[in-house]
């Protein structure tokens, strides 16, 4: 309310009214300036030179100053602008370098008042001073700024800007002698006008051509530019360097900035290219726009705020032939559009999650689930009572902790250390890898290793020996395999892919039973009923095994009750899916575990049948010899399953080690996704070596290309401490080479480590010796380097 | 046959590290000498009949391995290379087998090969861009070669088409060359085609592409249309053309696909530009660089047969031509650009007439064309690569068709032509940008003989002329300049290198600038080259920008 009434006094009793609307213009407009009155527009283009009065319900042509039957090049405009202090007089920049002004007051048709011809190139931009009547300043693509005093024939004074074009020239609205301009090449040079030999300042602002600046209309110090680079950048000037202060990133070269009038923040931006719309930003809170106008249809070229003192009208043209005006009230807001909602994972299995307020409080009212190992803790942002967005201000950041030993990943970093890849046969590596899983008892996931092994690398004529090694217990037998076998397979297909294989395809293998298999099956039901094991068939140490069963339960099942620890028939397979947690089928068997009782579990008629079927089709393979192939639709369904659980580790171990046998079953954008999640997880807990050697042995195009990008490193000559720009190690500046070793002065051959403060650096061997008995560089610069 | 471990391995020699090339330069030599010791016997096939096919095919492949040993020992910016690959060739002929030698004189046809850079004589700067250039391609190109008079421009020149070819980017390898491919062949730019169908296999192009266009998948041969327009009639382009191309259902074009695509088509037009302008050799190593027979007569290079300029009588007649004569030019000009300077603010001509110098230089620009412009059929290897070979820009010169106005004020490359490449195609913008700046603003305050001379107004006339033959127009340009600075018979050569680069002579490029040294002459190509890039892509960025609004 306050501001409102500020407007009115500011407008001398007269409020603005009016509503959005807009009128056809005959050609594209390249620029627009109002009246000191806030009453007319004035638009120019290439092909356009009119003055609209500015009425309640619409644009009213007022004055057309294109006249003439062949209207010349001097009517082409790149710029206008009226007078701010004289409603009669108006300047336009045309594209072949001439300066034209116009008095309104003439009684002849032809308003045109002078012509200054002295820029050879396009001029880019005009400016009247604010306060003189008669002062008018240029800059133009030929890289002068030449200012006019309009009662002269001629420019009073030429700026030269030693470098390109000129792209936009402002006088300091408090300061009466400075004037900005800003550059082609990314600089912005502050000038005094009574001193056209040299800028005062110069300092470079973007990265490509500064289109634009805006001085702020109450604070002499800020000055906001806009570039090609996407930014608009608000500097403070009143220090001696220019200070960036906001910065305002958008999504297409930004072609005009107005600051909005009564609000100390706010500012507007148009865009060259792609980008139609006209958007008010906040510069405190740059990511989002806070007010955005999406009438126009093609480029906006000219915004320009309706009033000096009032902050709801804007006027704006289009290279899409329209005139616009926008009232600030009927523009979208795209934060009421936006989720500002967030979501991270912490290394540590940490979960922080942002959003608004309410959302929030709604949630918090519901009860936490019981048992329920989250900690959550809430941090609330005070509202800031000037902020005009409250609604989105306020939000809460909740963050979940996870149990220290639960979420330990140490296994993840020794597995992923001691994991063999390549290199070695394929033999030899699933063994390699199945002992190390296994000495991080992480059972499932040797045995799985020590399958992938049978599979894949005996067809037929395993000798048992084999297995006595792969499993470590020296006890090795036909059902003890298949009772792995089991386990994994079923772990691997999920609940419902079980059922159907059981039911399916397996249904014809049963019929290749024989009598020696059906006593297996007969074994493996006492075996695992807990009773003495005959020894005539299993040869190996059954004790040791359900002891492995009964470790992996530890392992694995968390929430597992106590009389479970009697190894039972259906325990394992159970277990295997009580623990995974994908998929809805899964969640049922979860809900419904806690309430089967062991015995019921065990009276389960599908696992029998289940475990019989499989130990039929191993024994089909040592028999019939199947291909490997056979299995490899088995392993996807594994990798799948491992990968789903958050395993990726183990998928993407498999298949590497693998190869050629698996990949083709698995699409490649799987693949792709696994292997980044993977090389995402060693990278964050800095596993350099080993994801890097992911990245060499995976036969994607998309990762391995990843070795290839970004393989430059930036260095300074350890001589000049200026960058290396030269390829190699010598130093083109100083013409030394820049590889000796600060401590032996010997030029460095192989691994070479340096200080990234200092440039300084040597053998890695000398300079860990050096900095073990010394903190300061060994070149001698009193530089304290730091080994890390 | 054990293919794969007789496989010849180059890649070893492109490493820095001169113990790696070592290595890999032993490696070679084993595998050559493995395989010249079953060709010994046979020496040349007599004939191919059935049983000497396989012959004849490992022949072809070993001939082409002693090419590429050639192309080594001459152009590899490593000396160890260099004499390693002599001596590995000096092997083989011992064993009693012909070796090749290189055909023609040095990189380019126009200019004597004792003018250009001697590989080996480079300084510290140009051997870092050749062994930059040597490690990304596995060769140094006669391009380079002749670029390398401004070392400079090359830089950023080589920068740019790495990342095009090689670094990201939205289209897969192999369209890259292919479409590499396709613009070259718009023009019948044999070299810059052979130069691409090399590296097109090798990063596992299909070859049956090279067949033809047609054989190309669909969405390659949608592209063929804005090929031809983009190459003879930029003008043209519209929003339609564009819209065809991404809205072709399963065959249609991303937006970024398309810039890429378009970014590549422009840079291997004008290349092929610059190919014809400096009168480009073909590689030793591809066909027409090299020859296993005694000198003779080539019958393979279309650029020699197509310009008729294989014999060096013509450079006599060009250097016949009175030193007085040229020394009066040179001086002639440098009075007109002083006059220009002069007068420029006195005489204020009006603004019709400003249109109509710019109507009148246009339109003129049509004409200009050199006298002997007979009919040339396309050569049939290259015309396979893309279809229509009759579409050009002659036929609508001769009708003196009208070529719209585009006002560079109202769609420029600075402002809208960067914002747009870069954001469909990230971080090129801003290298084309620093191309088009480097060659534009390139000058070594030389003219001929003449040192410390402010060449700007020269440069700006030739970009503008080249401009206006496109119909870009600048409103603050007076094309009256253009008449003043640019004589005939250099009109003449522009117009045709930028238009019709395949009938550029080496007469015309002797004939024009007579005084002026090659370097200059590789200048002006240069700005030649960009300023036609520059063109083609405003007329094609416009119609996508059009598009998208």
């Amino acid at each position: 309310m306050e501001k409102m009434a500020r407007v009115t006094t500011a407008l001398g009793g007269n409020t603005l009214t009016g509503r959005t609307m807009y009128c056809h213009l005959d050609a594209p407009a390249n620029a627009i300036s109002v009246c000191r009155d806030a009453a007319q527009v004035v638009v120019a283009g290439r092909n356009i030179f009119k003055i609209y009065a500015i009425e309640e319900e619409q644009f009213v042509e007022k004055l057309n100053l294109r006249v003439g039957r062949k209207p010349s090049l001097n009517f082409s405009c790149a710029d206008v602008v009226w007078h701010q202090m004289d409603e009669n007089l108006l300047a336009t920049a045309a594209t072949n370098g001439v300066v034209v002004t116009w008095n309104l007051g003439k009684p002849s048709r032809n308003k045109q008042d002078q012509l200054f011809t002295e820029h050879k190139r396009t001029v880019n931009k005009v400016c009247f001073h604010p306060t003189e009547a008669y002062m008018l300043l240029s800059g133009s693509q030929d890289g002068y700024m030449k200012c006019f005093d309009l009662r002269k024939k001629d420019s009073v004074s030429t700026f030269s800007g030693q470098s390109e074009s000129v792209r936009d020239v402002q006088f300091s609205i408090r300061d009466y002698f400075t004037f900005a301009a800003t550059f082609e090449n990314g600089n912005v040079q502050l000038w005094d006008i009574r001193r056209p030999d040299r800028y005062e300042r110069m300092f470079t602002a973007h990265n490509g051509p500064v289109f634009c600046c805006d001085w702020h209309p109450e604070d002499r110090g800020w000055l906001a530019t806009g570039g090609r680079d996407k930014m608009v950048k608000v500097w403070d000037m009143n220090t001696n360097r220019a200070k960036e202060i906001y910065c305002v990133q958008s999504i297409a070269s930004v072609a005009r900035v107005k600051w909005r009038p009564e609000c100390k923040h706010h500012l507007a931006t148009c865009s060259m290219m792609v980008d139609h719309n006209i958007y008010v930003w906040d510069v405190r809170r740059p990511y989002i726009p806070s007010a955005m106008f999406e009438e126009h249809r093609d480029v906006t070229t000219g915004i320009v705020w309706r009033h000096l003192h009032d902050p709801y009208f804007l006027l704006s043209g289009s290279k899409d032939s329209t005139l616009y005006q926008h009232i600030f009230k009927d523009a979208s807001q795209p934060i009421e559009r936006a989720n500002p909602e967030g979501l991270c994972y912490g290394l540590f299995g940490d979960l922080a999650f942002a959003a608004k307020e309410s959302l929030v409080t709604a949630d918090s009212n519901r009860k936490p689930y019981p048992g329920d190992r989250r900690h959550p803790i809430f941090f609330k942002r005070k509202l800031d009572p000037t902020e005009q967005f409250e609604s989105v201000s306020s939000s809460a950041l909740s963050v979940f902790e996870t149990e220290p030993d639960s979420s330990s990943m140490g296994w993840f970093v020794d597995t992923a250390r001691q994991y063999a890849l390549a290199g070695r046969s394929l033999a030899e590596l699933c063994d390699h890898n199945a002992k190390v899983a296994k000495e991080l008892s992480r059972n499932q996931v040797a045995q799985t290793w020590t399958m992938l092994r049978i599979i894949y690398c005996s067809p037929g004529t395993m000798p048992s020996a084999n297995l006595n090694h792969s499993i470590g217990k020296g006890s090795a037998s036909l059902p003890l395999m298949n009772s792995f076998n089991l386990k994994d397979m079923a772990s691997g297909m999920g609940s419902e892919a079980r059922l159907d294989w059981s039911k399916g395809e397996n249904r014809s293998e049963n019929i290749l039973l024989d009598s020696s298999t059906t006593l297996i099956t007969n074994d493996e039901n006492e075996e695992t009923e807990g009773s003495d094991v005959p020894a005539d068939y299993l040869l190996g140490d059954v004790e040791g095994d359900e002891d492995e069963l009964y470790l992996m339960d530890h392992e694995n099942a968390h929430t597992e009750e106590p009389e479970y620890v009697l190894p039972q028939e259906a325990f394992p397979l159970r277990h295997e899916i009580v623990d995974n947690p994908s998929g809805p089928d899964h969640l049922q068997d979860k809900a419904d575990s806690p309430h089967v009782s062991g015995n019921e579990a065990e009276t389960v008629s599908l696992t029998p049948v289940e475990s019989f079927s499989l130990i039929s089709i191993s024994h089909t393979l040592y028999e019939s010899r199947l291909p490997p192939d056979f299995f490899s639709a088995l392993v996807r369904d594994m990798l799948r399953f491992y990968a789903e659980q958050g395993d990726v580790q183990m998928a993407v171990s498999v298949l590497i080690v693998l190869g050629e046998r698996i990949r083709k079953e698995i699409d490649e954008q799987t693949q792709e996704h696994w292997y980044t999640s993977y090389i995402d997880l060693l990278q964050r807990f800095r596993l350099w070596n080993i994801s890097n050697q992911v990245i060499k042995l995976s036969t994607c195009r998309a990762i391995t290309c990843l070795n290839q990008a970004s393989t430059t490193l930036h260095v300074n000559c350890s001589n000049c401490k200026r960058p290396m720009s030269n390829k190699g190690w010598i130093c083109d500046r100083c013409r030394q080479c820049a590889s000796t070793c600060a401590v032996c002065h010997h030029v460095v051959k192989g691994l070479f480590v340096w200080c990234q403060g200092c440039s300084h650096g040597g053998h890695l061997q000398h300079i860990l010796k050096w900095l073990e008995s010394s903190t300061h560089c060994p070149a001698g610069c009193g530089h304290l380097c730091e080994y890390t | 046959m054990a293919e794969g471990e007789n496989e010849v391995r180059w890649d070893g020699l492109c490493s820095r590290d001169s113990a790696t090339r070592d290595t890999a330069l032993e490696n070679i030599k084993q595998a050559i000498l493995r395989k010249a010791e079953p060709l010994r016997s046979v020496k040349e096939p007599p004939y191919r009949s059935s049983e000497h096919l396989l012959n004849a095919v490992s022949w072809d492949g070993f001939n082409k391995i002693l090419a590429r040993l050639l192309m080594l020992s001459k152009r590899c910016p490593f000396k160890d290379v260099r004499e390693k690959s002599q001596s590995i060739l000096k092997c083989v002929q011992e064993l009693g087998i012909r070796i090749p030698r290189p055909l023609g004189h040095g990189p380019s046809r126009f200019i004597p090969e004792k003018e250009i850079l001697q590989v080996g004589n480079e300084d510290a700067q140009m051997h870092t861009l050749f062994a930059d250039s040597f490690a990304a391609l596995g060769r140094l190109d006669n391009i380079t070669l002749v670029m390398v008079f401004h070392p400079q421009y090359l830089e950023s020149f080589l920068k740019t088409q790495h990342y095009l070819l090689q670094m990201d980017g939205p289209l897969p390898l192999h369209y890259r060359h292919y479409i590499g491919i396709m613009a070259a062949a718009r023009h019948q730019c044999s070299y810059l085609v052979n130069l691409h169908v090399n590296d097109f296999l090798h990063v596992g192009g299909d070859p049956k592409w090279l067949n033809g266009l047609e054989n190309a998948p669909q969405k390659l041969q949608n592209l063929g249309e804005l090929n031809k327009v983009l190459a003879h009639r930029p003008w043209l382009i519209t929003k339609e053309h564009i819209e065809q191309l991404l809205k072709a259902e399963e065959h249609s074009w991303s937006l970024a696909e398309l810039v890429h695509a378009v970014v590549l088509l422009t840079h291997y037009h004008s290349l092929a530009s610059f190919t014809f302008g400096c009168g480009i050799s073909p590689e030793i190593h591809c066909d027409g660089g090299h020859t296993f027979r005694p000198p003779s007569v080539s019958n393979y290079c279309i650029c020699d047969i197509t310009n008729g300029n294989h014999s060096m009588e013509e450079m006599h007649v060009a250097g016949s031509v009175s030193i007085t004569d040229s020394f009066c030019e040179v001086e002639a000009l440098m009075e007109k650009m002083k006059q220009l300077q002069e007068c420029r603010d006195e005489e204020e001509a009006s603004q019709e007439e400003m249109a109509s110098r710019f109507e009148i230089e246009k339109r003129e620009s049509m004409f200009v064309f050199s006298s002997d412009d007979e009919e040339v059929a396309p050569a049939r290897d290259v015309s396979r690569h893309f279809e229509d070979t009759s579409y050009g820009y002659k036929d609508f010169s001769r009708h003196g068709m009208h070529v719209p106005t585009f006002r560079v004020q109202d769609y420029c490359w600075e402002d809208h032509g960067y914002s747009l490449v870069n954001r469909l195609y990230p971080d090129v913008g801003q290298l084309i940008d620093e191309k088009f700046h480097i060659a534009y603003n390139l000058t070594y305050n030389t003219m001929a003989m003449h040192k410390d001379v402010d060449t700007s107004m020269l440069r700006r006339a030739i970009w503008n002329y080249i401009h206006c033959m496109f119909g870009i127009r600048y409103d603050d340009y007076d094309y009256g300049e253009i008449n003043q600075l640019l004589d005939r018979s250099f009109k003449v050569y522009i117009k045709t290198v930028v238009c019709t680069p395949e009938k550029a002579t080496k007469r015309m490029y002797d004939s024009f600038w007579r005084q002026f040294k090659h370097s200059e002459k590789v200048h002006v190509n240069l700005l030649l080259i960009e300023a036609r890039m520059q063109a083609e892509l405003l007329y094609a960025l416009r119609a996508i920008t059009r598009y998208m609004t």
